[in-house]
């Protein structure tokens, strides 16, 4: 009986010590950056790092100032956000209100495919398609530029708009429409005027998930960048937080390296400022 | 009948949703066509069944395939009883809510982190903490972090549907709660670990920036055991490398086609599971 | 009394099953219809005929007619949205939408081109006093709509329909969700309502449907069994069926 009750203990803390890996990763991880990215934060200066805006690690007399990196992923955010949220919010409200169930069904499986397309394959074929178009169509040196990653990172988060908006979207009781229609609504006033803004935390949180794919994404963007640590503009190469990290990280030692992993951490911040925003979104959802 | 300003409002809404529809369906339609077009035609059994060499001029790409093989596998084998040990604690064991909580937040934290972070902290921890080096063990351990709340949040939901009453049944048999456990709760979480899997290694296969600094990007043909020590490049990082660092633009597209019908094979798999799954659920 | 609806021999299927068979009424202006019988009889599908909320399911099909005003509403030159409106409906659930209650009240108007918000003050406000709800509401106009007890979503909901200014008034079993406090109150508002609207009431409650309906149809398997005045109806009626029923020997 005894031994029975220290077999059943023992393994309760097995699975109490799988339980809580989850935990241990995120605090490795917290833990690791924060390590790895304070020390060459004090050293440059907070200020300078944040606020500079030279970045030359590899000169003879290096610097290391990150808001070129900053404003890039800010700005490359906020386009891809502007061009991708309205096409794929109007897509999630066709489909889940409006479209016939084969064009729903087809419609379906395509934007799982674009959300499972690895992002080198984006990447590769914006290189060799949209970097081109772009230096053709606006007559510029370079069609590797902030605008092409825009355009890049404004494809790869339809997925999740359109995915996230459309379970909102559908969990909409059908009690709301029924009384707009009844009101003499017409459908499609009744799916924007009622449907929408009923949903609208999840679309929230659609945008915001939107927001940190976009953020996050580094592969694709290197891709089609150009990747030169350029004060943004939207006609130029460009490199971003995610890229500045990835372009350096297999060569660098000393204090380059530890400045890659300041940025790391900050991309990190940044990163758990959307997740608290999503949560705060989702929770609201639910209620 | 209906006023001017409200026909247009109308009109303009509908305008938008076919317009918005119609650019993601060509999106979606260009890009898988233009990589078939480009890559299939790059498809060789030569380019397949072989290694790279600087000596002959070769691209062969059979070692990315192994080593992706390799990673998946190696994942896919320490992730799934991690995650299910996560999930059985969360749905049997846990009773206090703070503690589950706090687990879920850290697993959705987790999905959140973006692959450059995972790579950069795998590079520190793995290659040169625990001294694995750049390796396909290294990439695979860090994949595992990454994939861990995917396998724990599906076998979860699997576990939600195994009914109190069998477990109380099984209970009230004077059964302890690991014999409950493996009697009547891992049986119930096959559903979620075979979703699980599927979709993790829909992401393992399109992962590069976490691998890039874990794994590496050696082209070398090894076997699994030699492979796990050394470093490798999986089919994405060769994409990448072939396309940005050599300009084999016919190569990528060859890989690129590959990859994107593994993922369509993937997404109805997935698909395919979970109506199976639905059916079954509903008898 | 003018008979503002009249159906004339309405069927309606849904895919293959006959909900509806060969129903003949007409409805007198300014009154309460009260249309009764036991669950599944066809009594909410034929109120649901006549603001043609049944267009929504696709497998329905109907044939007859139903006029209002001297036209089928059936005929394919009918405005839908614009006989919806003439034709309020008020749920089995209280529906409030997840906004303010101003909100509310003020969608119908604004749905129909109302923008002016002296002119929308003042729908918003009449509607809530004819709903006798305004005295309970008026401080929190801006208040969330689902904040309210549901006899108060109930009225807040007839007060909408109310905001569009229709003719009639549907309503499918109203208190069927409410307690008898709230019961009391929708129908003392439905009997002053009848002084302006033609009202026309489901209700499983047979007390409710003699306390307030002028006339009573008995709907059993689809078709209408019996209908007249309320009083005659459940004092002597004429069929054996509506005695079972009303007697309470089944339902």
């Amino acid at each position: 009986m005894k031994k029975n009750k220290m077999i059943e203990r023992a393994i309760h803390g097995v699975f109490l010590i799988l339980g809580l890996l989850t935990v241990g990763c995120v605090l490795l991880i917290t833990v690791y950056l924060v390590i790895s990215g304070i020390p060459a934060i004090t050293e440059i200066g907070i200020f300078d790092f944040l606020f500079g805006k030279k970045w030359a690690s590899t000169a003879a007399e290096p610097s290391y100032g990150i808001l070129p990196f900053i404003l890039t992923s800010v700005y490359g955010t906020a386009g891809a956000i502007l061009i991708g949220v309205p096409i794929g919010f109007f897509t999630a409200v066709y489909l889940s209100k409006i479209a016939n169930p084969k064009i729903k069904a087809f419609m379906e499986g395509a934007v799982s495919l674009l959300a499972g397309i690895p992002s080198v394959v984006y990447g590769l074929v914006g290189m060799l398609v949209l970097v081109p178009s772009v230096r053709e169509i606006f007559d510029i040196p370079d069609g590797a530029s902030l605008f092409s990653a825009i355009i890049v990172l404004a494809i790869m988060i339809l997925p999740s708009i359109i995915k996230v908006s459309m379970t909102a979207l559908e969990a909409v009781p059908k009690e709301y429409e029924d009384a707009s229609l009844a009101l003499g609504a017409t459908p499609v006033e009744t799916y924007f005027r009622v449907s929408v803004p009923a949903a609208k935390s999840g679309i929230a949180a659609a945008v915001v998930l939107g927001v940190g794919r976009a953020i996050g994404e580094a592969m694709a963007v290197m891709m089609v960048s150009g990747n030169v640590p350029n004060m943004p503009s939207l006609f130029q190469s460009v490199r971003f937080l995610t890229t500045a990290v990835a372009s350096e990280m297999s060569y660098s030692s000393g204090l380059q390296q530890q400045a890659l992993f300041s940025i790391a951490l900050v991309l990190f911040l940044f990163i758990m400022l959307i997740n608290a925003t999503l949560n705060f979104f989702l929770k609201r959802e639910k209620d | 009948m209906l006023s001017k300003k409200r026909k247009a409002y109308i009109g303009g809404m509908k305008a938008a949703m076919y317009i918005s529809t119609g650019i993601t369906a060509v999106f979606v339609i260009f890009l898988v066509a233009y990589v078939f077009i480009k890559g299939i035609p790059n498809i060789s059994w030569e380019l397949l069944s072989t290694k790279p060499s600087y000596i002959s001029g070769n691209i062969g790409i059979l070692p990315d395939i192994l080593n992706t093989i390799y990673i998946v596998l190696t994942t896919l084998i320490v992730v799934i009883p991690l995650g299910v040990g996560a999930a059985i604690y969360l749905t049997e064991y846990a009773k206090n809510k703070k503690i589950v909580g706090i687990i879920e937040y850290a697993a959705e934290t987790l999905s959140g982190i973006p692959s450059i972070i995972y790579g950069s902290v795998g590079m520190l921890f793995f290659c040169e903490f625990l001294g694995f080096r750049k390796s396909l063990l290294a990439g695979a351990m860090t994949l595992v972090i990454m994939n861990l709340p995917t396998v724990m949040r599906t076998t979860q939901e699997s576990l939600k549907t195994v009914p109190q009453s069998y477990r109380d049944g099984a209970f009230g048999l004077g059964a302890g709660k690991w014999r409950v456990i493996r009697k009547v709760v891992l049986p119930g979480c096959v559903d979620g670990v075979i979703t699980g899997c599927i979709l993790s290694v829909g992401r393992i296969l399109g992962e590069s920036a976490a691998l890039l600094f874990t794994a590496g990007f050696a082209h070398a043909l090894n076997g699994i055991i030699d492979g796990l020590s050394s470093p490798g490049a999986s089919l994405t990082v060769a994409l990448y490398v072939y396309a940005k660092e050599q300009g084999e633009f016919g190569i990528a597209f060859a890989i690129a086609a590959i990859l994107m019908i593994l993922t369509l094979l993937i997404n109805l798999s997935a698909a395919l599971v979970s109506r199976y799954f639905m059916k079954k659920r509903k008898f | 009394m003018n008979d503002i609806m009249t159906a004339k021999n309405l069927n309606l299927w849904y895919d293959k099953t006959q909900a509806l068979k060969n129903v003949n009424i007409t409805i007198p202006e300014k009154s309460i219809t009260a249309f009764i019988g036991p669950s599944g009889c066809g009594k909410s599908t034929f109120l649901k005929t006549l603001n043609r909320m049944n267009d929504l399911i696709p497998t329905v099909r109907i044939t007859g007619e139903i006029s209002y005003n001297g036209q089928n509403i059936y005929d394919s030159t009918v405005d839908v949205n614009e006989l919806r409106r003439e034709i309020g409906m008020v749920f089995q659930k209280p529906n409030p939408f997840p906004m303010s209650i101003y909100d509310n009240i003020a969608y119908g108007p604004r749905t129909h081109g109302i923008r002016s918000k002296v002119k929308l003050d003042e729908i918003v406000e009449q509607s809530l006093r004819d709903a006798a709800i305004w005295d309970e509401v008026k401080d929190r106009l801006k208040k969330n709509a689902l904040g309210m007890s549901g006899g108060q979503q109930q009225r807040l909901c007839i007060a909408r329909a109310l905001a569009v200014k229709p003719k009639i008034l549907l309503m499918d079993e109203p208190t069927s969700a409410l307690d008898p406090i709230s019961t009391l109150r929708i129908e003392e508002l439905a009997i002053e309502l009848k002084k302006s609207y033609t009202i026309v009431i489901v209700t499983h409650n047979m007390q409710q449907a003699v306390r307030i309906s002028d006339n009573t149809a008995f709907f059993l398997m689809g078709e209408l069994i019996e209908y007249g005045e309320t009083e005659k109806l459940f004092s002597q009626p004429e069929d054996k069926r509506t005695e079972d029923y009303i007697t309470g020997r089944f339902g």
